[in-house]
């Protein structure tokens, strides 16, 4: 896939999660529990936009024909999501270590907290590699791709906010529902993307 | 026109909510009052953008499975209009709430700074911008089929997502707005029996009132289509 072709894009997004982290380490030092949940949140959205984007604007049109030579558009598209999930699951757990090793630790229950985490860096991840796909069409790639993407992953967002809220003290328990209903979520975009992806495929 | 019957029962009916929605008994609710009222208008300008949008996604479906550029036209026009309805939405909500929420004791940008909280309002604003995206991408590419096939598929994905948005997550929030439990205005405990016999005519009514706006705005636009292509 790209990324190994083109390692650089790959360093580059490491470089770009330990810069940004860096530099919230430098201006606000070690915040308290509400501002570290929000910025973690906000970082993670930039984090799979710069990460995912790539994997469809940088493919050259030729390699796409070759592609479309060799594989069904299914079979593509999943290969794609897969990638992409895991590339987003790996970015996630770095980005998590960076936040707790800068930012202090103010998460009182770490592992329903990385599952969150894990969790909702799988739905961003599947949510832009889709739009990314049909970024790809319109020629204007990375601006049309935040115009399209935020306003459909701001309620995902929300949700993950609020559930991870309840990691943050001892007294709250997360609600199983939401949670349930983010798994739901991202079933259904994977579904959406098959059904929906040979359709911009033809060209 | 031989099916001009539903555009009759849409006046009919739209004069029934003017007259009716205006003159009928409603509860007294504390802070609410007579402004209640608006519930006719208000809460219809927001099912007419529903079902506008779900025409549109409808019609971007069925352009997918044809490849017919008439169906694209007509999605394009059902998302135009349903986008106007959403910004009356606003527009009649922004006065009732200025009749209820505002404390007429604080300056007005101290409750505006409340209002412009309210998760309700932040997802009907979600999903006008997500059809003002549409929108923008339609633009931005050239080509006509590819245009029309790419921007189908970003409506039905983005109707897909925009459920989670104004239906799901404002209830997990709280907020001001009524109805956390349930949809508003469509639970049998928010409202009187007698608001229910002018409450759904009103909405049938709006609804229509925007699909024949739309029909005119469609065949305005085939008019032009067929300009282009002589």
């Amino acid at each position: 896939m790209l990324e190994i072709r083109q390692q650089y894009t790959f360093y580059g997004i490491l470089l770009y999660i330990g810069a940004t982290i860096f530099v919230l380490y430098m201006a606000i030092d070690e915040p308290e529990s509400k501002v570290w949940n929000g910025l973690f949140w906000v970082i993670q959205l930039f984090i799979c936009i710069n990460a995912v984007a790539k994997s469809f604007l940088q493919e050259s049109s030729g390699r796409m024909l070759y592609f479309y030579s060799i594989a069904s558009p299914r079979d593509f598209v999943l290969a794609k999501l897969l990638f992409n999930s895991l590339l987003m699951l790996v970015m996630s757990v770095l980005s998590l270590g960076l936040f707790a090793l800068f930012l202090g630790n103010p998460v009182q229950k770490a592992g329903t907290f990385t599952g969150l985490v894990l969790l909702g860096g799988w739905g961003l991840s599947l949510v832009f590699t889709f739009l990314a796909a049909i970024a790809a069409k319109a020629r204007q790639n990375a601006a049309i791709m935040a115009i399209l993407g935020f306003p459909i992953i701001i309620p995902q967002l929300i949700l993950l906010m609020q559930l991870s809220k309840a990691a943050f003290s001892d007294s709250l328990t997360v609600p199983f529902q939401n949670v349930l209903l983010l798994v739901a979520l991202n079933i259904m975009v994977i579904l959406l993307a098959v059904i929906l992806f040979p359709f911009l495929w033809k060209d | 026109m031989h099916k001009s019957w539903w555009k009759i029962l849409c006046v009919a009916l739209l004069m029934y909510t003017f007259t009716a929605g205006l003159l009928l008994d409603v509860p007294h609710l504390p802070a609410l009052q007579e402004t209640i009222r608006n519930l006719y208008f208000h809460v219809g300008m927001w099912m007419a953008m529903m079902t506008l949008f779900t025409i549109s996604v409808i019609h971007a479906i069925r352009y997918l499975r044809t490849n017919n550029l008439k169906y694209d036209i007509n999605s394009r026009q059902y998302s135009s209009v349903g986008i106007l309805f959403g910004t009356l939405g606003y527009a009649t909500g922004a006065i009732w709430m200025s009749y209820t929420w505002a404390d007429p004791n604080n300056p007005a940008s101290a409750s505006f700074n409340s209002i412009a909280r309210e998760p309700k309002l932040i997802g009907a604003a979600i999903a006008l911008l997500i059809y003002l995206a549409y929108h923008i991408l339609r633009d931005s590419i050239q080509d006509l089929d590819k245009k029309a096939r790419v921007s189908a598929v970003y409506n039905i994905f983005a109707y897909a997502m925009l459920f989670p948005s104004i239906w799901i997550v404002p209830r997990l929030l709280p907020s001001l707005h009524p109805g956390q439990e349930g949809n508003p205005a469509l639970n049998f405990k928010d409202v009187s029996p007698e608001m229910r016999i002018v409450e759904l005519p009103a909405f049938i009514g709006w609804a229509l009132l925007g699909i024949w706006i739309t029909t005119l705005k469609i065949r305005l636009n085939l008019l032009k289509e067929k300009k282009l292509l002589q």
